[in-house]
């Protein structure tokens, strides 16, 4: 996956946690993913559209997540609470949107969040798209982004080129 | 003043309100999305609408270009995740009159509503 697609993510993430939660991000080095099982046990997850297709997730460990949801909620809400699965998508809702719109040049819709909570459960993402995980560190614990995207345009772009010189 | 928050995100509501609340107004009315906003809005009749872009049964932007062809003149700001160019000249094409991207903080928000409030007093 070309690296336009993920620094976006990595500005994007801490650029939401400083300001909405007044959280600073550590990022650390992204890597290849193995398998569909989720990282953590909290995921949001949001789809993207358009010129870039996919979905992208944020992962929590269950006490990482509580602790961030009652920094940005201002409460302490428990995860079987539909707040708190309210609170964990609009956190991938704005750390998806901030990274769509750094795309150069791509027109992106993104989806309504879905939030899947319990621990070994799965997230299915598409076949043969690589999935990369940037590992994250707060003072309020771990977390993750995880991104399986593809470039659209560029790809129905060669495909062209390919069948013009065919 | 009245505001009404529209936002399917009932943690996104209660930031707005809560900032709100601070800027001293009280008279606020939720709705979750669209359609429920366009049920609430001739009752409630707010001088103000604070509304979310992407949203179940009823987005943003189909609630806007309802909700002008029936009152042209409510001040209406967009706050939404959605901060590229193209859509933010949809969405004033649409009859948005201010917009706000998330993640957004208190100053910003609270400038925003007074740039708003003083174009439609003027």
């Amino acid at each position: 996956m070309d690296a336009a697609y993920i620094t976006p993510f990595m500005q994007s993430i801490q650029n939401v946690f400083a300001t909405m939660l007044q959280l600073q991000v550590q990022v650390g080095e992204p890597k290849v993913k193995s398998g569909h099982q989720a990282t953590f046990d909290v995921s949001g997850i949001i789809g993207m559209s358009g010129d870039v297709v996919g979905s992208v997730v944020l992962s929590f460990p269950t006490d990482s997540a509580e602790r961030i949801v009652a920094l940005f909620t201002g409460e302490s809400i428990s995860t079987d609470n539909a707040d708190f699965a309210d609170a964990v998508g609009e956190l991938v809702n704005m750390v998806a949107g901030g990274a769509k719109g750094r795309f150069e040049g791509r027109k992106v819709s993104i989806s309504c969040p879905n939030v899947v909570i319990g621990s070994d459960h799965t997230v299915t993402s598409q076949k043969a798209v690589p999935c990369i995980v940037i590992p994250c560190d707060t003072d309020c614990g771990e977390m993750c982004i995880e991104i399986c995207i593809q470039d659209r345009k560029t790809q129905n772009a060669q495909a062209a080129e390919a069948s013009a010189t065919a | 003043m009245k505001i009404m928050l529209v936002d399917d995100s009932k943690t996104m509501r209660n930031i707005q309100k809560s900032v709100l609340t601070q800027l001293g107004h009280t008279e606020l009315a939720e709705a979750c999305d669209g359609q429920d906003a366009l049920s609430k809005v001739a009752a409630f009749a707010p001088d103000l609408i604070l509304l979310d872009w992407n949203m179940p049964n009823m987005d943003g932007l189909t609630f806007i270009k309802t909700f002008r062809q029936a009152d042209k003149s409510t001040p209406v700001i967009m706050v939404t995740t959605e901060s590229e160019r193209a859509r933010v000249v949809e969405a004033i094409k649409a009859g948005v009159n201010n917009y706000v991207v998330k993640p957004f903080t208190p100053d910003i928000l609270s400038q925003r509503i007074t740039e708003t409030m003083d174009k439609a007093a003027a």
